[in-house]
């Protein structure tokens, strides 16, 4: 290929087809390469889409976008083997548009965005996997594929190629990947239908349901379980911090496995058939964790720049993704109105995310990976919730105590380590960051 | 459930090129801690007698082992592009 591209957008998700819509619909000549049979075949949602960027390209897209369902109740369950404590928060709010979220399933919704992106006039390349740039000097002049004759020139290349981005480690913003900074989900697809669903997690029509567990389903590694009801079937996964589980000896797909029989989960997933196995990686540094954000001739966003926020609350991804796209997307316009692909021509981006909730937040909540890192948060204070609330139903017969006398008793007991100074610090360290 | 039973349910689109992976296990031997065995979603790393088997087949391309892994113990490189595991939801 020997014409020259105003950009190239390596990966076909989110982040990557929301910068080529938005320079393709500013009139730039934009080819976006994606790696998969067709965009989404390499992706796996963890999180729910939360609306408020698509919404702002595509008003109403909930009518025509493949999504699965808006999701009303957000739950959060600790667990124990035996037991679980559920807070569970359901509003009717996020039933009107412009809905505050939807569970999605990624091989269905990226080629939806990737077809809008398409119908701006970006060029859209499957199958194509991008081994390495073209240089002059230090300035990035294209990429190289794997196929023959396969060099491409363009302005500016726009890397978007998720989590386990090796592009991003070529091009020198990153060095090597820190497993304490790295997550890896483990996720099934389980199909039910839509009647069944909506009885057992009390939802009417295309209302949906996302629950987080934290306790027993990691083994005590910092992560937690997701589970999302789409329309016909359920997402189910964990995700745990990879340096812990190599260092707890806990093998990612039996817990899979463990968490899908433990009786909270069993009943909620029974007659239900696996569609799909998979894995994926997450970034999980937070705001120390993120790249050097571009160079001359160069950007990267999304996933592939670590930006995502997880408080254990709320999980959020493609928000992030689709915004930091859309800021790459209106850097690129600007440099090449001006002419200017250089490291200090597209130094504009960083600015653009210094703007937006992107780097306001995770620079706000920088602090949260260490906390998150905190063990008691997925072992000791799971099972002393869940401890208290067994000493406080079991009716023995027996004298009545007071609820401050069992959580004294279950505080103490072998192991908790949960003195009530630790205790007090670990909330007020949570209050400040969450 | 095991495994390739689990995996039989993912869509994969097989090439003729050699694995994208490739393991060194002289470098394994000397990895106390074997990381691979615990962060690989597909068990494609195992331990047989004492030494590191690895199969690039099931491979969902998450590069979690590169991650994980000792220095130099795996080369990484994802698939030709329109091979390896092909998501149907995801």
């Amino acid at each position: 290929m020997s014409e020259r591209f105003d950009a190239i957008v390596v990966g076909a998700g989110p982040a990557g087809c929301s910068a080529a819509y938005a320079m393709a619909k500013e009139g730039l000549h934009v080819l976006v390469i994606e790696r998969g049979e067709y965009p989404g075949s390499k992706n796996v949602s963890g999180a729910l889409l939360h609306s408020h960027v698509l919404s702002s390209l595509f008003p109403n897209f909930w009518e025509e976008a493949p999504v699965e369902r808006f999701v009303t109740q957000r739950k959060l369950s600790f667990l124990t083997p035996d037991t679980s404590l559920t807070v569970d928060f359901r509003d009717d709010y996020f039933a009107k548009p412009p809905y505050n979220g939807f569970t999605v399933l990624r091989s269905k919704f990226d080629p939806w965005l990737a077809k809008k992106a398409e119908d701006a006039g970006a060029l859209i390349m499957t199958g194509t996997q991008v081994d390495d740039f073209l240089w002059e000097g230090d300035r990035v002049m294209g990429v190289k594929t794997r196929k023959q004759d396969g060099e491409v020139l363009a302005h500016v290349v726009i890397i978007a190629e998720g989590a386990n981005s090796i592009l991003t480690q070529k091009a020198g913003l990153r060095g090597d990947m820190s497993p304490h900074e790295m997550a890896i989900g483990a996720k099934e697809v389980i199909r039910l239908s839509e009647e069944i669903i909506n009885e057992r997690f009390n939802l009417k029509g295309n209302e949906g349901a996302s629950i987080h567990y934290i306790g027993e389903c990691t083994g005590g590694v910092p992560g937690g379980g997701f589970l999302y009801t789409n329309m016909n079937s359920i997402s189910l996964g964990l995700v745990c911090r990879i340096s812990d589980l190599a260092k707890k000896r806990l093998k990612i797909f039996e817990l899979v496995e463990r968490f899908k029989s433990h009786p909270h989960i069993r009943s909620l997933i029974a007659g239900g058939v696996l569609k799909e196995y998979s894995g994926h990686m997450i970034p999980e540094g937070g705001y120390k964790a993120i790249p050097k954000l571009f160079r001359g001739g160069l950007l990267v966003v999304g996933e592939a720049a670590s930006l995502n926020f997880n408080n254990g609350l709320i999980l959020r991804g493609i928000d992030y993704a689709m915004a930091s796209g859309m800021a790459a997307a209106r850097t690129v316009s600007l440099a090449r109105s001006n002419g200017d692909f250089s490291e200090k021509g597209l130094s504009r981006y960083r600015k653009e995310l210094e703007g937006s909730f992107v780097l306001k937040d995770m620079k706000r909540f920088k602090g949260l990976p260490d906390i998150l890192s905190n063990p008691r948060i997925f072992s000791t204070y799971p099972d002393l919730l869940c401890s208290l609330g067994r000493e406080m139903f079991q009716v023995t017969g027996g004298e009545r105590r007071r609820v401050l006398s069992i959580f004294n008793e279950v505080r103490r007991r072998e192991g908790s380590r949960a003195g009530i100074g630790r205790i007090i610090k670990d909330l007020l360290k949570m209050g400040y960051q969450i | 459930m095991n495994m390739d039973e689990k995996i039989s349910m993912t869509c994969y689109h097989l090439g003729r090129e050699k694995p994208h992976i490739k393991v060194d296990v002289g470098v394994c031997r000397t990895c106390d801690l074997k990381p691979c065995l615990y962060v690989c979603p597909v068990e494609n790393y195992r331990l047989e007698d004492d030494e590191i088997q690895f199969s690039c087949d099931a491979c969902v391309e998450c590069g979690a082992c590169r991650v994980a892994c000792s220095p130099g113990a795996v080369q990484w490189s994802y698939p030709q592009g329109g091979f390896g595991v092909c998501f149907r939801f995801g």
